[in-house]
This record gives structure tokens, sequence and C-alpha cells, in this order.
């Protein structure tokens, strides 16, 4: 008697992978990885290099020697994403051996001791990178001022984001700083100082679009982050600016659109339903603005996310709307 | 109408492809009676049907073999004229065993009150109590798969009424097209048997569901059903599991049925138009359940069609009638692919109330993937169209946290499937459900008895 192969049902499937989604966020980084290649140089290519690597043969040889798996995830691509993810997080000047530890802490200490893949709290990328921004504190708040493509790497021309300015104002309400801020259409196609992959705020749009649109994310959580920012902004616009000149810098500069529609979203570390993601990105909104506006960075949006990544488990406490059940928003 | 915006239900869904083309419009063909036939006595919900005939005796085609076991249970009469010639234990290609009655086929004389001309008979002015009864009789279930028995849900618990009958033509299994080209042959005797079924609940209204990918079948009911008052033709929105009932109800008449509720606390009773065709059969014609029609499919089966086979056939015989078995096979699955039930071998198995096809996968499609860490990424929460947390409650069942699973609402899942059909990680997560729902099952009945063992 012939047999055939047995099991549950259902015995059809999407044909989504792991491997897929990681690929399609890399895809998606792709536009704002040329402009900063164009912007910072050699630099970009180096330290994104540099940090790939460093992070796929982290995770292969704690798997290998550590762990003894017998299977490999490496070709699941989302080391390969938390590389890419943590040098857009840098500035491309910074020095080669930084950017190893930054990437052996991501991969080794954010995501491999939690057990892998699925298992970290926190987003990978984002602890290599505030490791790095409470070691090196000079190194990590040292941005080179784009200057077309350029080969020179280490000896860029560095000077400040327009954070370190929009602070300025905030806390002395000095505008004379205001001309030194970049042209709106500079800060809105990335002709600014700034971490790696951050600039382009064009470029990480139309990424996160295609996200959306491919399914790979949900809109809840980037569009949750920016209308809490910009409302945030608009309240708390500092005498002497615009409301809408003061939202539109908060908006484009700093981490903002790479953390909304790139770092917020790691699957991982995120929420599941939909209210808690819009939880979240309101939380990530908030508490970056407070830290923006009143704390000892400039930026916050690394220690935004991180915080909400702590509530998460909280935040999947929210369930769904059941079917039949009365609705409850 | 049809270019409207379209209704579908709410919550969650997904969209398989749905490989209807292999089978779609092939003619309903009849499929020649076999030497044996193995009727068992467990073809719907509930109890097993009891044998009234001993080995030996000669029975007829159409008349009673084993007479419903309980208040949840079906009559079967007999698909074959014969001889018994056992009756005993028998395991099914799925493994399950339980009774089965066996006949030596002889000729096919059918029982003398059964209309066997093809005459449509519009008219029904039978009482609803006589309806029912005639359909208890008939040994109707469920034919859309879960196979419960149809009278039970024409009587609605005491202070409960129906309002509308919607009619499933659904169809979501992908490559199932049984239900389609049932409707586009026997429109009429499904209008008809509408009509019947108004009748015996009481109701003025009908709404017939059918997805968008059977537009044919849209006109053609859309016409049969103009010049009758009260049924009306849903066209519905392409999205899988929309012919699960409470789906179906949430996408026609936007009403949710609560957790653990029956669709009769909504108003609403839901038939599938196989289960129509089979109320007008045994109500116009007084012809019994004893046959259905069933799609044979699979992208490389020689003559994919729509077979009307007799219970009790061996699913052998219909197999040969669809070209045989495909050379590059790794799985035969009884129903479609979402839901249906992988069998381990082909003998031995007859066709029954709940085969509602045979879908033959190649060897490459049969393999499930590795299964890889969960990426929290919330597409299986998404996915699930009763709003449940699949992630977790996998988790759950896996620590064995019974309580848990069913605070997190285990035994609202409908088994659809979505869950796994959309994970990136391919992760088995019915694989957990499904016994967290048996464990909690059996802890909900245990807490009832021991209710009722206080009240006493």
């Amino acid at each position: 008697m012939k047999t055939f192969i047995t099991a549950p049902a259902p015995h059809a499937h999407s044909g989504d992978s792991v491997r897929r989604n990681m690929l399609l966020v890399i895809l998606a980084l792709l536009p704002a990885y040329v402009v900063s290649v164009l912007e910072f140089g050699v630099g970009a290519l180096i330290t994104a290099a540099i940090s790939v690597c460093a992070c796929v043969l982290t995770e292969w040889c704690i798997s290998r020697f550590l762990l003894k798996e017998q299977r490999q995830t490496i070709g699941d691509l989302s080391a390969v994403l938390t590389g890419l993810l943590l040098a857009f997080n840098l500035p491309s000047s910074l020095d080669w051996w930084i950017v190893l530890i930054g990437a052996i802490v991501a991969i080794g200490v954010g995501k491999m001791t939690f057990g892998g893949l699925g298992q970290n709290p926190f987003n990978p990328a984002l602890v290599g990178r505030v490791f790095l921004l409470i070691s090196f504190p000079a190194q990590m708040t040292t941005w080179p001022v784009p200057h077309g493509f350029n080969t020179s790497y280490l000896d860029a021309e560095t000077g400040a984001t327009p954070l370190y300015y929009l602070k300025h104002i905030a806390k002395t309400g000095d505008t004379s700083f205001v001309d030194q801020l970049p042209a709106l259409k500079d800060a809105f196609l990335g002709v600014m100082g700034g971490s790696l992959g951050e600039v382009c705020a064009l470029a990480l749009i139309i990424g996160g679009l295609f996200l959306i649109c491919c399914r790979v994310i949900t809109w809840h959580i980037p569009v949750s982050i920016i209308a809490t920012v910009a409302l945030f902004a608009w309240i708390g616009t500092p005498a002497g600016m615009e409301a809408h000149q003061y939202v539109a810098y908060e908006l484009l500069s700093g981490g903002l659109m790479l953390g909304a529609f790139f770092m917020a979203t790691d699957y991982v570390t995120s929420p599941m339903s939909a209210w808690g993601k819009i939880i979240f990105g309101v939380g990530i909104g908030f508490i970056m603005m407070v830290i923006r506006t009143w704390g000892a960075y400039p930026e916050g949006m690394s220690f935004a996310i991180l915080i909400m990544n702590a509530c998460v488990p909280l935040l999947n406490k929210i369930r769904p709307q059941r079917f039949g059940e009365p609705k409850k928003a | 109408m049809v270019n409207g915006i379209m209704r579908t239900f709410k919550i969650g869904g997904v969209h398989p492809q749905d490989n209807k083309q292999f089978s779609a419009h092939q003619p309903i063909t009849e499929c020649p009676l076999p030497k044996q036939a193995i009727i068992p006595l467990v073809q719907h919900i509930g109890a097993p049907a009891q044998a009234v005939v001993e080995v030996g005796a000669k029975v007829k085609v159409g008349e009673l073999l084993a007479k419903a076991g309980g208040f949840v249970s079906a009559n079967i009469c007999s698909p074959v004229s014969g001889t018994v010639t056992k009756i005993g234990d028998w395991t099914d290609a799925w493994g399950a065993s339980g009774q089965a009655i066996f006949i030596d086929v002889e000729g096919d004389v059918w029982a003398p009150e059964i209309d066997r001309t093809p005459d449509l008979i519009r008219s029904c002015t039978l009482e609803p109590k006589a309806i029912i009864d005639k359909i208890a009789a008939a040994g109707i279930v469920g034919l859309g798969g879960a196979c419960f028995p149809t009278h039970v849900k024409l009587l609605p618990p005491p202070g409960k009424k129906a309002e509308v009958l919607i009619v499933n033509g659904v169809e979501c299994e992908p490559y199932l097209t049984c239900d389609h080209q049932l409707m586009l042959e026997h429109g009429e005797e499904i209008i008809v048997g509408i009509e019947i079924l108004k009748r015996a609940l009481g109701v003025d209204r009908a709404i017939i569901g059918i997805e968008n990918n059977k537009k044919d079948a849209i006109e053609h009911m859309t016409k049969l059903a103009q010049t009758k008052l009260g049924i009306d033709i849903m066209p519905l929105k392409l999205k899988y599991p929309q012919g699960g009932e409470k789906q179906l109800i949430d996408a026609c008449i936007g009403r949710q049925v609560p957790s653990g509720a029956l669709p009769i606390e909504v108003g609403a009773v839901v038939d599938n138009v196989a289960t129509i065709y089979a109320v007008y059969e045994a109500v116009q014609k007084n012809k019994p359940l004893i046959s259905r029609v069933m799609t044979v499919t699979g992208k490389k089966v020689a003559k994919p069609g729509n077979y009307s086979v007799r219970f009790g056939t061996p699913i052998e015989e219909v197999i040969a009638l669809a070209g045989g078995v495909p050379a590059d096979t790794g799985k035969i699955i009884g129903g479609g692919p979402m839901m249906g039930r992988a069998m381990d071998h082909i003998e031995n198995m007859p066709a029954n109330k709940r085969l509602s096809g045979l879908l033959f996968l190649p060897e490459a499609e049969s393999i499930r993937p590795e299964e890889e860490n969960c990426i929290r990424c919330g597409k299986c929460v998404q996915a699930c169209p009763m709003g449940l947390e699949p992630y977790l409650l996998q988790r759950l069942s896996q620590l064995e946290l019974w309580e848990e699973c069913e605070k997190h609402d285990v035994m609202d899942c409908i088994d659809c499937g979505c869950c796994v059909f959309t994970c990136p990680a391919h992760r088995r997560l019915l694989d957990g459900i499904r016994p967290a729902k048996a464990k909690v099952g059996a802890i909900l009945r245990e807490r009832a008895a021991a209710a009722a063992a206080e009240k006493k």
C-alpha cells in the first residue's frame, strides 16, 4: 500500500519568509544609502562594510563556537540588516575599530545573548549605537559635513548638526542661530550633517512607503511617531521661530525618519496589536521630544526607542479586537 | 451591484491563490457504482449513527441503514442496493476508527417512494415540522465541511427566532469548485430548496453569499432569484475564510456572533448550497442524502473535474475517473488546502458526507518548511479572522498553561489556518493551538459537570 505525506492543515503557505522580509527592508534602505555615499563619500562605504561584515561574522562565530548550533541563521539576513542599520546610525567618519566594537556589541550583547533572532527585547543596532555613544561620546558626536562624494575617510571636515542649533534655540531663546540651520529643502534632501543614513528624509520616506506597500510594516508606528513629534513641536515652538518651520526642522533632523520607519518598526522589539503599535509610537515620539528639548543629548531617538522597547511586553497585553466582542475604542 | 464596494468580513483574513481554474466549469460527471460499498457510521458531528440492518439483509437505494444516535446525530441511508456482508470495525485514511457497514452491490434498485425523474417540483405546502422531519429522515448534514446535522440547525432553542437564512455559496477553499458547479447546473433546485428552508424556519428573507471569483454563478443565481421575493444575491469580496459561518454572517448582514454562541444568537441560520440542494431532493423528491459532488483536482491531475459520487464508493474509483494519482504526488488531501486533511493512503477509503474533494499536491508542495524562530512580526495577529493572538496561544500551549489559553479565548479558534498560512517563520501555530482547544474543551466540560452535580 502506497502511503503519502500526512501533516495537519493548512497545506498552503503565503510564500512569505523571514529572509524575504529582511531583504525587503534592506532594499528599502538602499535609496538612503545611495544618498549617504554621495554625501559622505568613501566613509559611508567603509563604515557600512565593516559594520555588516562584523555583525554577520559575530553571529556566525557565536552560533558556531559558543552555542554549537547545527543550523546557522546568518542566511536569514537579519544580521546583515542589523549591520546596515547600525552603520546608518553612526557618523561616517568613525574609526574602524569603534565600528567593529559597536557591531560586536549589537549582535553579541543585543541579540545572541537572548537566544538570537526573535528573542531580543531591545533593537540590537540601537544597543550597539548607544553603547558607542556612551563609551565614545566625542567620536560619536563628531559629524562630517556633507561635501558631495569625496575619497577622504577620517579627515572629513566636521560640524554641528541642525539638532544642536535647535536645542540651543529652544534652551536659550537665542534666535541668531536660526540662520545657521540648513535650508528646509537641504534638510529634506539630506544636505546636512548627521549619522550616515539618517540625513535624507526623502529617501527614507520613499523606503518606508515601499515597506508599507509591500506589507512588511504597517502604518501605525511611523505615523504615530511622526504625528506625536509634530504635535509636540507645534505646541512647544520657541519664541522667534514660526511653528511650521520648527515642526519641519524637528521632523527632518536627526534620526527621526530613520527611527520611525526602520528602527521602531523592527518586528521583534515592537508590539503585535494595532493599538499596541500606536501607543508604542506615541511613546517614542514623546520621549524623543522630551530628550531633544530638555535632555543632555541633542538627539533622543535611540533612547526613546530603547525605552519603549522595554514597554513592549506590557503593550502586548493589549488584546486585538476579538470577533464578536463589543467595540472597545 | 457587482460594481459597487463589495462586502466582506471585518477582521483578518488572507488571500491564498484560488487555483480553481483546473476544475472550474467541468460539468458534474456521474461516478459508476462500486462493487462493494463501505458506509462509515460516523459521517457527521455528534453521536455515531446506530445500524438498523443486520448482516445478510438486502437493502435498496435510499433505505435506512443506521439511525441517528442522539439529538445531534444523523441518519444514514443506503447509497447502493445489495447485501449487507459485514458490520464491523474500520479505520479511515485519516487514522480515525469506528464502525462501518459493508455492502456487496447488486444492481441499482431504488426504494419505490423516491422520484428519480429530472422534473423540477416547485411547490411545497408542507408544514415546517413535516419539512424538518423529512430533512432529518434523509440524513442531511452540512456539506460545506462541518457536517453538522441540518435538522438540528432548523430547530432554534426556545426563545430564539431566526430572522434570515444565509446561503453559503462562497466556497472559499482554494481549488474546490463543486459548489460553484452545483450552482451553475442546479441553481433552480437550490432556489426551491431556499424557499423550503425559509418556510421551515418561518423567515421571509434569504441572502446567498457568493465570492466574486464566481461571476457567472452570481449572474446565474441573480437571474433565477429575480422573480422571487426575499431572496437576495450578495457578491462578496474575495477573502479567506469567508465561508466560515461566523465570517459569512458578518459579511452578509454585518452582525458578529459572540464568542461561544450559535448563529441563531444574531438571528441567522447558515446553510451551504450543496446542503440546500440535498434539502430540495429530500423534500421534493423523497431522495435521502446518498451522494455528493466532489472536486478532484490538482496541478498535475490529468482530468480534474467535479464528480457526483455515491457514498461508500472507494475513492480509488473516483481517482481513476480523473486519470489516476499523478506521478509526483506527495500529499493527497481530503477537502481543500486550507482546512482539508491529508490522507495516509487511498485504499479502503469511501466517499462520504464530509469529503468535499480530493486534492493532489506535488511532492515539492507537500513538505512543510523547517520552523524558524518567531520574529514577533504580528502577521498571525493581523491574519486571524477571530481577532486572536496565535503566536501567544501556541506559546501558552507549549507551556501547558491551559487556563491562560482559555483566558486568551483559544476556544474561539475556527481552525481556518490563516495564521500558519501567513507566518514568515513557517511556525506550526495550529499544531499547538489544536491540542490546547482539546484540553480547554475538556476542562470546560468538567467544570460544567461539576456545576451540574453541585446543583443536585
